[in-house]
């Protein structure tokens, strides 16, 4: 009896130390993992904070307070980039979700024909890079390009259209692009979560006499709430941080009238004389931008 | 019942419409591709027979084959040390989670809300002053370990058996000889997925390279095209024969591994 209980407690001993010395071992797997993004996250962004109170021009810098935000209030250009960024956020983060989850909606149908064609098809942008496809769309809509020319051809259009000298045109061919791009991409969010929606709810919805709209705002949406909030936070992220397709579809252009602030914060680093204190002061405003409206989003997404 | 029909009939519709237009600017650059730049312009819808002759513009003109082979240096050594080191972590965060590793994850996931343009002044003097500008570890290290990884591959070690960890100790396997041996070859399909989007988006990433591939022998290939529409006049073929070179490596790759692709993708959504 004793001897039992000794064997026991010495059983638990032993399955507790393994367990501990399993834990220790746990972290080796995770060390170098977490040291790394510690390294090129969390490091730079205390130094870009740090960096943002410094003023002056290359290396050489000095601390200047916080001189760099107040000048930020003044600086049309940054105002102008902050806005282009909202521009596409409004008009291609709303038209794009929406036209994703249709297309979802239209090919979860398993009877469908030449399902997988159709998906392919509309999957097939992600697999090009976002220079690539900027650069495809700047030769279309060239003002002697593609775009132009079939239009003329086909006699609806007299004039060519500038689209990349306008600067709603631009902004346009911006949204064009990103939701050519990103579309396919939002998709197979969609597919995956209305996979995981039980059949059988359609089928007692279709018997009580739900239609197909009511079925759409009733099960559908409600059910994929949380994947519609989650690509609309990655959509935002994205957005906000658009570089790519600015530098290389429309290089900013005209004017700066579609220059975002990513390229804003570039051209401050490494395209002008070099402001690295100021271009950290524009850089740590859209962190906080970037950190705030997901936060407003999930907060609206749970209240509906 | 002629409603229900004309309903399916605008489905297909506008289907064949979206499709159409998904693909449409690609097949456009392959034709444009093999065509003269005038008749490129002149809106030719037919494929041409200057495929060679632009090739041979294109290779003299730009470093087309050290930017290829940089290209795909980078992307493959960025994928090779992610996976291990994300994995790594992934598996470590899972299968000896206590209080502190849970706590450490989440602190590591804030990293995904930080935008690269925020940290890539400071990253950019940082990497200048540990000597790794134009150099491969350079290009990867921001990269090697990413939390959307480490997290899909902690989300996937839930589905690894945990007999299998105990009846691979008695066995007398070490915890990093299960690892290695067991966890690798069962979660094949998660490292392919997580291969895919990896490579692809090395393969894709311009302003990392940007800042800090400066000399002509490190440049990438979307850098190469991004270039190559710097000057006055642009030879349309030539342009959209670069770009049709840089796509076709991970179209093929998305081609033969969508289904691991869009499970990458999806995966740590789940």
């Amino acid at each position: 009896m004793i001897n039992s209980t000794i064997e026991k407690f010495k059983a638990y001993k032993r399955g507790f130390s393994i367990n501990k010395k399993h834990k220790i071992i746990g972290w080796f797997f995770v060390i170098p993992g977490a040291l790394l993004i510690f390294s090129f996250y969390f490091y730079p962004i205390v130094r870009a904070f740090l960096l943002s109170l410094q003023g002056g021009v290359g290396n050489n810098l000095r601390y200047a307070g916080l001189a760099n935000y107040k000048r930020l209030f003044e600086d049309t250009l940054f105002k102008k980039s902050l806005f282009n960024v909202f521009v596409y956020l409004i008009l291609q983060v709303p038209i794009m979700l929406t036209l994703a989850l249709i297309l979802a909606g239209i090919l979860n149908d398993k009877t469908l024909k030449f399902r997988s064609f159709f998906r392919t098809a509309i999957f097939v942008p992600c697999a090009t890079s976002l220079v690539s496809y900027a650069i495809i769309f700047r030769s279309m809509f060239a003002l002697d390009g593609f775009v132009n020319t079939i239009l003329i051809n086909m006699n609806l259009l007299g004039e060519p259209i500038n689209w990349l000298g306008g600067p709603w045109t631009a902004r346009l061919l911006i949204v064009i692009g990103l939701t050519w791009r990103w579309t396919g991409y939002n998709m197979i969010f969609y597919l995956a979560g209305l996979q995981n929606i039980d059949p059988a709810i359609y089928e007692a919805a279709k018997i009580d006499g739900a239609s197909a709209f009511d079925r759409l705002t009733k099960i559908t949406i409600p059910m994929l709430k949380p994947i519609i909030l989650l690509t609309t936070i990655m959509s935002t992220n994205g957005t906000l941080q658009i570089f790519d397709e600015t530098k290389n579809l429309t290089n900013g252009g005209p004017a700066n009238a579609t220059i975002s602030v990513s390229q804003y914060i570039y051209r401050l680093s490494f395209e002008y004389v070099p402001r690295f204190g100021y271009a950290a002061a524009v850089a740590f405003i859209v962190f906080i931008i970037v950190a705030i409206l997901p936060f407003i989003q999930m907060k609206v997404g749970d209240e509906r | 019942m002629n409603k229900k029909k004309l309903f399916r009939a605008s489905k297909y519709g506008f289907l064949i419409i979206i499709s159409f237009l998904s693909l449409f600017p690609l097949l456009w650059m392959f034709i444009a591709a093999t065509n003269k730049s005038v008749d490129v312009l002149a809106g030719t819808l037919i494929p041409g027979k200057n495929l060679i002759e632009n090739f041979k513009v294109l290779t003299v003109n730009t470093n087309l084959y050290r930017a290829m082979w940089n290209s795909f240096k980078y992307a493959a050594v960025t994928t090779l040390a992610s996976l291990l080191i994300s994995s790594l972590a992934g598996y470590g965060f899972e299968i000896y989670h206590d209080r502190g590793k849970d706590m450490l994850m989440k602190i590591l996931l804030l990293s995904m809300m930080v935008p690269f343009a925020v940290i890539m002044v400071p990253l950019y003097m940082l990497f200048g002053d540990l000597g790794l500008l134009n150099t491969t570890a350079g290009f990867a290290l921001p990269t090697v370990s990413t939390a959307f990884l480490i997290f899909l591959f902690r989300q996937s070690s839930r589905n690894f058996p945990h007999e299998v960890i105990e009846a691979s100790r008695l066995d007398g396997l070490t915890e990093i000889g299960i690892f290695f041996k067991m966890f690798i070859p069962i979660m094949r399909s998660t490292y392919a997925a997580a291969a895919v989007i990896t490579f692809m988006n090395a393969w894709n990433n311009y302003l990392w390279p940007l800042i800090i591939m400066q000399k002509d022998s490190a440049k990438t290939m979307p850098l190469l095209i991004s270039n190559l529409t710097a000057g006055y006049t642009t030879d349309y073929g030539v342009l959209m024969l670069a770009v049709g070179i840089s796509i076709l490596p991970t179209l093929i790759l998305f081609l033969a591994l969508q289904k691991n692709f869009a499970e990458g993708v999806t995966g740590s959504a789940k």
